[in-house]
């Protein structure tokens, strides 16, 4: 069989460029290197689709305007953001989330937890998974052929063209001829030791929140011979999870959303940022890089008996102690210095009639380096609670350059048959700094063009 | 009940808390993020207001060969499953029928011995048609004590289940909110409206709720045209046969064919749905106990056909040995589940207004 398109992964990128491609009677395939039950790659694990809209739209209440999306987008990234690329993604987000819904997404009200997305994020039913399963589906109906085991090795450029590829499946290499090729195999994070080359040893102790087949193959491939790269690459999406977490594909139920409630230290009892900077959705992606700064890529969330309740649960139980000397010694940090830390703070924090867990409250402390500057509350009540924090890489942002039709180029020059959507190419719009749910947006908004793309080329 | 069960569905459900990306799908979801630790008697609940649509099994990215292996449909209806066994009375017999499809079969053949038995000693005593096989009086004081004590134990199990679970004090708006959710089978219809995962993988459908729906308003016709025979009987002093336009056959005719037609689609969804993801070795007893629902409605509507040929007294013994043991097995064969099934939906309706009332 002859395929006009060849999408290398199996994620949402790859699938609604496979989706949109096959609308338009392109015969597709779609190679995905993980085993079916592990289809779909970190869409697996995604939960919401960031959209704007300027009414009620599916799941969404109120509005969103662009500006306001891209003011945003902005303050994460502070700034390092591709305006021409970010506007595109977000203007077409609108027209996204029909789209999805035609093509068998379904969406549920906000979940209970996250309620302070209900403006700005469409939540998939089920999750990721749900939405995977749903195109995959939808795929197939067009007629879509996918192939899982199959990771692809290289991609043969010839000036600037690719002119084949080769994949793995059943135990041999294979070659396909596509007129054009779409890449939507996602970062290089799953591969500790190139994260290792860009961060140094640090980070062997990072763990890989999502999936482990997004080893970065394509992308080297592409990047040794000469393709644009964009993109820093100890840049990437990383958020703090509990430490006890597995090393691959841990997931949200990893995720601890007790920060704001709590004061965080080091290895050595100290604490290092203030943890009331803002409601920890606006937040929680900073804290990665906080806690990769720290000694031995490790934090330590201390709370206390009255704040256990004011967050979501975690899949993980939180250490106890009855004192914070003994939570210490279970936590393997030093008692002394803990409690010193612990007195320090609580003797900077003032009235706390005014704590609200879920609005900047202005309960701060006074005279603390670092301030904690909302939710201050003093750490007595016990029983003391405890977690161990470490670096959870969702996606790194090296990655391949696109323009504003999703092509991949070399030199000033496109490659005529080759397309990136996903993120593999979100680099091109994120330096740094992550906004929840925008993954899926780019994802979606570029699967879409490349696919478009690709199949005007290959008709 | 048994604490591996228990642990294992608490292991799982402790997951999910942590997850909620499934919070849509059915009633199970908001009623276990409202916890954040799990008692036996919460575990119980959650597994009894469990449908099995299995919308969340084929959304969760923790299913096997994942290292948190979830499998929470499995666990909950291990659960449930064992919870009916726990809770019947008296206690034990469901233990012998629940997950038995042999024992189930066996004591429908008893029940045909049982009424060829009293054909023969007792017989008509004189009376026409059916009664010229067995008199009404016998058929009374056979299938009276077969009705009510079914009743009666179904009764105290969900007393039983009422306090293990916990769920507080009966209010009539909670009985309402969960009879409503039964008769449209909302819990079926995914949240989004189309329908469960159960015969194909992740695909959604409406073959099971529509199937279930048949079989369950079938038989509730059936019940009402026995109910309205019964009623002709004694206060309007008409005996049986009835004609086509009676009131037992406008009601039993498409009874009959619904609860037929709905237990043959059931066993067939039930052939193609993957084992793995309901209760372990419950296959037997349940494709058993469905065969005899179906088979129920299908005697008696043959019974109709043939009424007034020489096939009927041996067709009326068949029929009548299947309704008894039938209705003797209720309380211990999946049709329990029905009653368990309203009560913790009754029970969560309960929760619901609870904490609408407290925010």
């Amino acid at each position: 069989m002859n395929y006009d398109i060849a999408i290398i992964g199996g994620g949402n990128a790859a699938l609604c460029a496979a989706i949109t491609a096959a609308e338009k009677g392109a015969r597709v395939i779609i190679l995905e290197a993980a085993p079916k039950p592990y289809r779909g790659g970190n869409s697996r694990h995604t939960r919401n689709f960031r959209c704007m809209h300027s009414g009620p739209l599916g799941p969404l209440v109120d509005s969103y305007s662009e500006a306001e999306y891209l003011d945003d987008l902005l303050k994460v990234t502070d700034g390092r953001t591709d305006i021409g690329l970010a506007r595109l993604a977000i203007r077409t987000s609108e027209e996204c989330l029909p789209w999805m819904q035609e093509r068998g997404v379904r969406f549920q009200p906000s979940l209970s937890g996250t309620l302070s997305l209900a403006r700005t994020n469409a939540f998939f039913l089920g999750g990721g998974k749900g939405l995977v399963n749903a195109y995959y589906r939808t795929a197939e109906k067009l007629g879509v052929t996918v192939c899982y085991d199959a990771p692809v090795t290289h991609l043969e450029l010839d000036d600037d063209r690719i002119v084949f590829l080769d994949y793995t499946h059943e135990g041999e290499t294979r070659r396909l001829s596509p007129n054009a090729v779409i890449v939507a195999s996602g970062g290089f994070q799953a591969d500790t030791d190139w994260l290792a080359r860009a961060w140094g040893p640090a980070a062997k102790n990072f763990l890989i929140r999502g999936t482990p087949y997004n080893r970065g193959v394509v992308l080297a491939d592409l990047l040794e011979q000469g393709i644009e790269q964009v993109g820093d690459p100890t840049q990437c999406h990383a958020v703090a999870i509990d430490g006890r977490a597995p090393k691959f594909d841990g997931g949200i139920v990893t995720r601890l959303d007790c920060v704001p409630f709590s004061i965080v230290v080091n290895k050595h009892a100290e604490r290092f940022y203030d943890e009331g900077e803002d409601v920890w959705p606006k937040r929680y992606a900073i804290w990665g890089r906080l806690v990769a700064a720290q000694p031995d890529q490790v934090g330590y969330v201390i709370i206390d008996g009255k704040s256990l309740n004011l967050f979501m649960p975690s899949v993980f139980p939180p250490i106890k102690a009855d004192t914070l000397e003994g939570l210490a010694v279970e936590m393997g940090l030093p008692p002394d210095r803990l409690r010193a830390t612990v007195d320090q703070f609580n003797a900077a924090c003032g009235d706390t009639a005014a704590f609200h867990p879920s609005e900047l409250d202005g309960v701060t402390t006074t005279g603390l380096e670092p301030p904690k500057t909302n939710w201050a509350r003093p750490i007595v009540e016990p029983p003391f609670y405890g977690y161990s924090l470490r670096t959870g890489v969702t996606f790194t942002y090296l990655g391949l350059k696109v323009d504003e039709t999703a092509q991949c180029s070399i030199g000033n020059r496109p490659v005529g048959n080759l397309w990136a959507a996903g993120e593999t190419m979100a680099g091109s719009i994120l330096g740094q700094g992550y906004l929840a749910g925008f993954g899926m947006t780019i994802g979606t908004v570029f699967g879409r063009i490349a696919g478009r793309e690709a199949a005007d080329y290959a008709n | 009940m048994q604490t591996d069960l228990l642990q294992e569905a608490r292991r799982q459900a402790e997951i999910c808390n942590a997850c909620r990306y499934c919070e849509g799908y059915c009633s199970v979801f908001p009623a276990l993020h409202a916890h954040r630790a799990f008692t036996d008697g919460d575990m119980t609940q959650l597994a009894n207001l469990c449908h099995n649509c299995r919308g969340c099994y084929h959304a969760c990215q923790y299913t096997a060969p994942h290292e948190f292996d979830l499998n929470l449909p499995q666990a909950l209806a291990n659960v449930r499953h064992d919870s009916w066994e726990a809770f019947a009375f008296p206690t034990g017999a469901a233990r012998a029928f629940q997950k038995n499809g042999l024992m189930i079969a066996l004591a429908t053949v008893i029940g045909f011995a049982l009424l060829l038995w009293a054909a023969r000693a007792i017989g008509s005593m004189g009376g026409e048609d059916f009664y010229a096989v067995l008199s009404h009086n016998a058929m009374v004081a056979i299938f009276v004590p077969a009705f009510l004590f079914p009743l009666a134990s179904v009764a105290v199990s969900l007393r039983r289940y009422w306090r293990e679970t916990q769920a507080g004090d009966l209010r009539l708006p909670d009985i309402v909110a969960a009879f409503g959710s039964a008769a449209r089978m909302r819990n079926l219809s995914g949240g989004h409206g189309d329908g469960c995962n159960f015969e194909d993988e992740d695909r959604f459908t409406h073959a099971r709720r529509i199937a279930h729906q048949a079989v369950m308003y079938g038989f509730l016709l059936c019940f009402a045209s026995t109910t309205s025979g019964t009623v002709l009987h004694y206060a309007f002093d008409m005996p049986a046969p009835y004609g086509l336009l009676s009131l037992p056959k406008l009601l039993g005719i498409p009874g009959g064919v619904l609860l037929t037609f709905g237990c043959v689609w059931l066993l067939d969804l039930k052939r193609r749905a993957d084992p793995a993801l309901g209760a372990t070795g419950a296959r037997s007893g349940e494709i058993a106990f469905t065969a005899l629902l179906g088979f129920v409605g299908f005697s008696g509507l043959a019974l109709y056909a043939v009424g007034q040929t020489g096939m009927m007294p041996a067709l009326l013994v068949i029929h009548l040995g299947a309704v008894l043991a039938f209705f003797l097995l209720t309380p211990f064969t999946k049709m329990a589940h029905g009653f368990y099934r309203l009560t913790a939906l009754t029970a969560d309706a309960a929760r619901i207004r609870r904490s609408k009332a407290a925010s």
